[in-house]
């Protein structure tokens, strides 16, 4: 098992975001997680890549447990995450912003091998030409795949994609599907949170579903899709049921 | 020592953390409500002691009244101040604002140099003083720490009985939110770096009644007014009056156990400790 | 048409860390600074004369305080309004180790060192508070450093160390005595600089300016923030700590006022500023501009009285115009003269 979540329970003063959640996940599994809006994704994400400590449980990553520790050493150790809502480094160059993911990753490169890592990277992922620009000047749709350059060239073992098909057109869709299936491909295991069902049935070989913090279900896409409980969890979010209904 | 000495030092302090209890809202308030250090906040004091003594001694006003004039002056500048240097950069790094109100700073500093030079000023103005057995205090003090009070009061019935006063507290709390409900959020940042401003002209004019001072002098009570704001948790108007208070006495008693000039060296450990321990301050501050 | 290459690595180097370090000679940007800042240095020693030497030392001083400053600030995004506090220290350290009779380079030695040990031990705690948490705490440091030395016995409490002209008899007498400072003071800020380009082109380099954009983000990808930020701070205090030394042998005498003023602290904030933050160049012409300026307005009889409101005002332009600064706004206007630009 590549990562281990044990009774996870995370409680922000009042709010209760994660109840008791547990999971195992193997490696080159790329494991979807679905959920109304406020269920807790990102707070499971932010769990394992240690950016906070869950309130009660612990997470091991590769046979270690990483409870409590801090983001950079769980990066060290193989686990590269993006964003739902992008965070470039701004005032340095594209090339620059994949050379921080390559030099402090995994496998802490030197900056002239962090500089062909990186220009391997912006070619896989089609931001070749933009590798002298500034990474702030970018749109939305160029700076998610920043995002996602950044984490590959960290050469993860474990990388968590926080709806990093959001805002994205449907050729663009179809475009990053495949790219995810080929870094799973390269050996990476992946964590996907998704709103779009008919994306996620496509690449998700199995999936957990998150409402209110807990855990409602889990199993493959087709089995947690026919859940009497998921969909009723989703009919409170109009949008999502449409999306649930149209791959169902 | 003797408990007399004692007693008045505490009664004393109390009396002047009033007041720099008034000085440090200037500047948690407008911290409070549009996250900027106003670094311009020390000659806001000069110029308000300044302020105080130019109508006193050439217009023969009454330093309380003349507070008034000179509050209005702190509400005005402060909101030119705000237009000319803050509005353009408040939504850049701290860096910015930062140093944009350093540079009012040595604008007005400069300024107040070349017009009064950095000599002392004392205003020859007192009230007698009241005896309660052991313990003198002057008259000065008292009416000084009164009036703090009393710009205290209006201040919370401004914020929390008006409507400004509640389109004020709106933008600190959530400036996108407020601006979307309609509310003119760059008037109300003006305003509230007004009031600021004026809170600290106003205690730099009480402190004159008291005290006397050069052009410079706001710097001190600057650094006083950070460590209050600190203690008191930025953002916290009333934590600033508390961080007054124990900040007086602080100063009344320390004098009683180490040499005089050990005070200052107690304040800023005080401060750093309470920046690293608790930095929002003793009663919370906001963000 | 490609653009010009404006990342740290440029050229086929050979592998290694030694070779990349070496590698960072090619730059003709640094070669440029590096001769014009050593050709002033140089022109009053070849002219020999002492006024001019007197000149350009305050602005050499200026240039490494406030390239060092830029470490920090620039790269890292710190802002620090009391950075004399390394000044003072070393510079009260070295003078108290003078008057003992130890040698100049000891001394310049020592109050590097204990400006890094400072450095080192606050910034495990004030690195911690972001933003204007951490401009205040650097104040509270001055301030509290400056008191508490106005208080220490050993270091003259309030009126300091001075200096016994028997001191300077090693060197030759008060005359040489100034002009080895000098030339040590010139190495020094050519240390500064190669020391600045250094770590911009560094992997080090790169890690700080991470956190400077976005540090959560830089935790995320795995830099370890606070030994980084920790690093930075030791960095930008040790060339402070031996400026302070050589700059109080030579004025003879410390006191609290001198060695801890924090408007220092803040003229250094604006030559870097002034000259673009982040940038090797700025903080160098920054700091030679702003000195001039400062220079021509107190000398000058209608401005001298108004050298202060113009200093502010500047500034003010700048922060609310030009926030990058001189060298930031030509970079970013013509990409092409970077790598000429560092």
């Amino acid at each position: 098992m590549l990562l281990h979540v044990h009774n996870v329970s995370k409680s922000f003063g009042g709010l209760q975001a994660l109840n008791d959640v547990s999971f195992e996940l193997p490696e080159g599994q790329i494991l979807g997680l679905i959920g109304p809006n406020g269920a807790g994704k990102t707070t499971l994400f932010n769990v394992i890549n240690c950016v906070y400590p869950p309130t009660t449980g612990r997470v091991t990553f590769r046979g270690a447990d990483v409870t409590g520790k801090k983001p950079y050493d769980v990066s060290r150790m193989g686990m590269a995450r993006t964003h739902q809502i992008v965070r470039p480094l701004s005032e340095l160059t594209v090339r620059e912003n994949v050379m921080v993911g390559a030099c402090y990753g995994g496998n802490g490169h030197r900056l002239r091998e962090a500089a062909r890592i990186a220009d391997e990277v912006l070619a896989f992922i089609g931001l070749g030409e933009r590798a002298d620009q500034l990474a702030g000047s970018l749109n939305v749709a160029q700076k998610k795949r920043l995002e996602l350059a950044r984490a590959l060239a960290a050469r993860p073992q474990l990388l968590l994609l926080d709806e990093v098909l959001a805002g994205l057109n449907p050729s663009e869709v179809g475009a990053m599907v495949e790219t995810i299936r080929h870094i799973r491909d390269t050996g990476v295991t992946i964590i996907m949170i998704e709103h779009l069902m008919h994306a996620l049935m496509k690449l998700a070989d199995y999936v957990l579903v998150l409402e209110f913090g807990q855990l409602i279900a889990s199993g493959t896409p087709e089995e947690v899709t026919s859940n009497p409980a998921v969909i009723e969890a989703y009919l409170g979010d109009p949008k999502l049921a449409e999306g649930l209904m149209d791959s169902a | 020592m003797n408990p007399g000495f004692l007693l008045a030092y505490l009664i004393d302090g109390l009396l002047i953390g009033f007041v720099y209890g008034i000085a440090a809202m200037g500047l948690t308030l407008i911290w409070g409500v549009m996250n900027v250090i106003n670094l311009a906040h020390g000659p806001m004091i000069a110029l308000g002691m300044f302020g105080v003594y130019l109508l006193y001694v050439n217009a023969s006003i009454n330093p309380y009244l003349a507070l008034l004039i000179v509050g209005a002056i702190g509400l005005g500048g402060g909101f030119m101040i705000y237009w000319i240097a803050i509005h353009r950069v408040i939504n850049a790094p701290h860096l910015s604002t930062l140093l944009a109100t350093f540079a009012v700073n040595m604008i007005i500093v400069g300024l107040g140099t070349a017009i009064f030079s950095t000599s002392p000023y004392t205003m020859d103005f007192s009230l007698g003083s009241l005896r309660f057995g052991m313990v003198t205090i002057q008259g000065t003090r008292i009416v000084a720490a009164l009036a703090a009070m009393l710009v205290t009061g209006g201040l919370y019935l401004f914020l929390y009985r008006t409507a400004t006063g509640k389109y004020v507290r709106a933008v600190a709390n959530n400036r996108a939110a407020a601006e979307l409900m309609g509310i003119p959020s760059a008037r109300i940042l003006a305003l509230s770096f007004g009031l600021g401003t004026l809170l600290a002209m106003v205690s730099g004019g009480l402190i004159a009644t008291f005290f006397p001072f050069t052009i410079l002098s706001g710097g001190t009570y600057e650094l006083k007014s950070f460590v209050i704001g600190v203690l008191g948790g930025l953002g916290n108007p009333l934590g600033a009056l508390a961080g007054g208070l124990i900040l007086g006495l602080f100063e009344g008693i320390i004098p009683a156990l180490v040499p005089n000039t050990w005070v200052p060296v107690f304040e800023f450990l005080l401060f750093v400790l309470i920046l690293l321990v608790r930095p929002t301050g003793l009663f919370g501050a906001k963000r | 048409m490609k653009d010009q290459q404006q990342s740290s690595v440029a050229l086929p180097l050979p592998a290694g860390r030694a070779a990349h370090a070496l590698g960072v000679w090619r730059n003709p940007g640094l070669w440029l600074v590096l001769a014009v800042v050593g050709l002033a240095g140089a022109y009053p020693i070849i002219t020999n004369q002492a006024a001019i030497r007197e000149a350009i030392f305050t602005i050499l001083l200026s240039i490494a305080l406030a390239s060092s400053l830029n470490i920090l600030l620039g790269y890292t995004g710190y802002v620090s309004f009391g950075h004399v506090v390394f000044f003072g220290l070393g510079g009260y350290l070295g003078m108290y180790l003078l008057s003992s009779g130890v040698s100049l380079p000891v001394a310049v030695l020592a109050g590097g060192m204990i400006a890094g040990l400072l450095a080192f031990l606050l910034g495990s705690a004030i690195l911690r508070l972001r933003g204007a948490y951490f401009a205040l705490a650097t104040i509270g440091i001055n301030e509290a450093m400056r008191t508490f030395i106005s208080n220490f016995g050993p270091f003259g409490g309030p009126t300091g160390i001075s200096l016994n002209f028997a001191v300077y008899k090693p060197y030759g007498g008060a005359a040489q005595a100034l002009w080895l400072t000098y030339y040590s003071l010139l190495i020094l800020t050519l240390v500064a600089i190669v020391l600045s380009f250094q770590i911009k082109h560094s992997k080090f380099g790169l890690g700080l300016r991470a956190i400077r954009e976005d540090e959560d983000a830089a935790e995320v990808m795995g830099v370890v923030t606070p030994r980084a930020k920790t690093w930075a701070y030791v960095l930008s205090a040790i060339i402070p700590g031996m400026a302070g030394v050589l700059f109080f042998f030579k004025n003879g005498n410390i006191e609290p006022l001198d060695a801890f003023r924090l408007h220092f602290s803040i003229e250094l904030l604006v030559m870097v500023m002034l000259g673009g933050q982040g940038t090797v160049l700025g903080p160098v012409l920054g700091a030679a501009g702003y000195q001039q300026l400062r220079g021509f307005l107190l000398t000058n009889p209608t401005f001298k009285d108004y050298q202060l409101v113009l200093a502010g005002a500047l500034l003010l332009l700048i922060v609310l115009f030009i926030p990058a600064g001189a060298i930031g706004w030509l970079r970013s206007r013509f990409p092409r003269l970077r790598r000429v630009l560092p």
